[in-house]
């Protein structure tokens, strides 16, 4: 009896905050302005708008996500190899800036990007002409690697840290030789860690809209744009509840991949 | 096992939720009608809750207005038009007064949103300029619903010393955002109507058109505009030019005199000047109103009165700098701000003026499609 009293708020904060926003979303997409059930909202994803907007997404978190690994994966390699004091100051100070509000951090990015901005004002005091960097698809995918690669470093380094030296020792016992050692021991091994990581990335990069108005002066429409703009602009919650199950289909996938190769929870960022 | 029993859980959790949110949208314009202020007539009470743009008061007249009248203000912010709709209609939040523009007043009145004043209760009426209650017959046929608040222009902000280096000639026009000398120097807005308004206007269209082939011959010249344009942007407009990152930008005129200071004491080497295109723009105006279901409406419509007032809306003007419609407030006034071209232009230069007009949800949603192609291409 104890033990569900002591349960209860948390199951109110799920009802209240998961399950019941959930259950609107889905409620609002399914049904049209007139109340109607309709499948109209889901269906509209294929127009040629939706689709660019959907397939520009991808394609920029699927890069960014790709960066990220490359960066990453070396890093948590290091910061293992580092051993427990000095790796962990390293992480520590990795992950100091999300203490910040990643608006802000963003925003960051906008005063150091811009045409009279710090990185074209340290360009030209060197005599180099200046680049157009913000506005750009390049600046978007910036944003995006700059605000998850904590996301993707943590889950690796998470798993880096339980290989035990003793595996990799007998390895190297057995004759095997680093790149042997690196494809066959450590990476099989941190697996799980590799694919929490992609789908922290991937996932927030997809739907972010903050980034890409930021970064992007607004000129280049993702998919979370668009449902950001159909409930504050468009006034049409219908439409971008629809949207987002869309979207919520990608999420389902990469959550169903973590459960897949994943199973213990080894990966888990926190 | 345990698994199962949560599945359970979550999908009769997830059955009454949906049965609820039904009963919700069905109901929730509805309720409130009835229990307005009127049936509480005797024991005034002695609280408002006031819905309002962000920045757009003096601090200090909140407190000088609870001190007079011993009302406890409750102040809430939003920052778009689109943003508030759904909020009142809903009514689970039940204000007193809001200030929406122009459009949205005539839809929140076609959709019986909205109570009448009791112009009784508002003496002060009488310092707002006749002009503007003229005006704000465009969305209030019968200066039924609204007390005007400020009003404004939009037209196109240019950096001197920028276009000169172009060698671009001063816009007097929005044909002249098309110049292809100006690529990446443009500055838009980012909401779709303003966007419109410009692509329209410079067209010599009405920015309440609804016909098919001009709304296309718009989205057209939008596209073929947007490889120029740098950024769309709403209130970075400001920052950008005097940042200097940009030559030209749409841009609202209430922000001028703030623009026009800040250029000033920054000691910048070039000046920031707005024009008032020759097409004719758009003509803004932002109203106190009461929602049907507000609680507490003899105190909103004494808000009305006080933010009438002349030295109060001057002070409020001098806060906001967006120019104020009231007549009363204006003669208060230095000169210099009086003739101030910018904030108070001369009524015939407005003469191709229109105000945003509300054209229905198909339309809306018709315009929102088009600038969706726009952003997309």
């Amino acid at each position: 009896m104890s033990k569900k009293l002591l349960a209860a708020p948390y199951l109110i904060w799920m009802v209240g905050f998961i399950i019941i926003p959930l259950a609107l979303i889905v409620y609002y997409g399914l049904t049209g302005r007139d109340g109607a059930f309709t499948f109209a909202n889901v269906v509209s994803i294929t127009t040629p708008e939706h689709v660019k907007a959907l397939w520009l997404s991808l394609w920029l978190s699927l890069i960014s996500t790709l960066i990220c690994l490359v960066l990453a994966y070396p890093l948590a390699m290091i910061l293992r190899n580092r051993g427990v004091g000095r790796g962990s100051f390293i992480v520590f100070i990795f992950i100091l800036p999300m203490w910040m509000n990643f608006l802000l951090r963003t925003m960051a990015w906008q005063t150091l990007l811009e045409k009279n901005g710090v990185i074209n004002g340290i360009l030209s005091l060197l005599r180099l002409p200046s680049q157009s960097l913000i506005n750009t698809a390049g600046a978007i995918i910036l944003g995006m690697v700059y605000n998850f690669l904590p996301f993707m470093v943590l889950p690796i380094y998470n798993v880096l840290c339980k290989i035990d030296d003793d595996t990799i020792n007998a390895a190297r016992d057995l004759g095997a030789n680093s790149v042997q050692t690196l494809l066959r021991i450590w990476f099989p091994l941190s697996v799980p860690g590799v694919i929490s990581g992609i789908t922290m990335v991937f996932v927030p990069a997809l739907t972010t809209f903050v980034i890409s108005n930021l970064l992007g002066g607004s000129k280049i429409l993702l998919i979370g744009n668009v449902i950001e703009q159909e409930f504050t602009r468009g006034s049409n919650w219908h439409l971008g509840s629809g949207l987002s199950l869309v979207l919520m289909v990608f999420i389902l996938f990469s959550m169903a991949v973590i459960a897949k190769y994943d199973k213990n929870g080894e990966g888990s960022a926190f | 096992m345990k698994k199962n029993v949560m599945v359970c859980g979550m999908a009769a959790a997830l059955a009454v939720s949906l049965a609820g949110c039904k009963g919700m949208a069905l109901d929730g314009p509805a309720n409130g009608g009835g229990t307005s202020a009127a049936g509480e007539g005797k024991e005034a009470s002695d609280e408002l809750y006031v819905y309002n743009w962000g920045e757009y008061i003096d601090e200090d007249v909140i407190t000088q207005f609870e001190e007079e009248t011993g009302i406890r203000v409750v102040y809430d912010l939003f920052e778009t038009n689109e943003e508030m709709y759904p909020i009142i209609e809903a009514g689970a939040v039940t204000y007193d007064v809001v200030c929406p523009s122009d459009y949205m007043i005539q839809k929140m009145v076609e959709n019986d949103l909205l109570a009448e004043v009791n112009f009784d209760n508002v003496p002060n009426i009488s310092q707002i300029d006749p002009a503007y209650m003229e005006m704000s017959k465009a969305f209030d046929p019968e200066n039924k619903y609204s007390v005007p608040y400020c009003w404004g222009t939009v037209g196109i902000l240019y950096n001197t010393k920028r276009l000169e280096e172009l060698g671009v000639a001063p816009p007097t026009k929005w044909a002249d955002l098309w110049d292809e000398k100006l690529s990446g120097e443009i500055l838009m807005q980012d909401s779709v109507r303003d966007a419109f308004m410009v692509a329209l206007k410079k067209d010599g269209f009405s920015m309440n058109s609804t016909d098919a082939e001009e709304l296309g011959q718009a989205r057209q010249a939008l596209i073929d505009q947007k490889p120029l344009v740098q950024a769309y942007v709403i209130d970075q407009v400001r920052d950008k030019m005097i940042g200097g990152e940009a030559a030209v930008g749409v841009i609202y005129s209430g922000e001028m005199l703030y623009i026009q200071e800040e250029v000033a004491n920054l000691g910048l080497d070039y000046t920031l000047e707005y024009v008032l295109p020759a097409e004719g723009t758009n003509l803004w105006l932002d109203c106190w109103v009461i929602p049907k279901n507000a609680k507490n409406k003899e105190n909103a419509e004494k808000w009305m009165d006080f933010l009438c007032r002349p030295e109060i809306a001057k002070a409020n003007f001098e806060y906001i700098t967006y120019p104020t419609p009231n007549k009363g407030a204006f003669d208060l006034l230095d000169e210099e701000l009086k003739n101030n071209k910018s904030i108070f232009p001369d009524t015939d230069s407005l003469v191709n003026c229109e105000v945003f007009t509300y054209l229905g949800d198909e339309v809306d949603s018709i315009y929102n499609d088009l600038w969706k192609e726009v952003k997309s291409n």
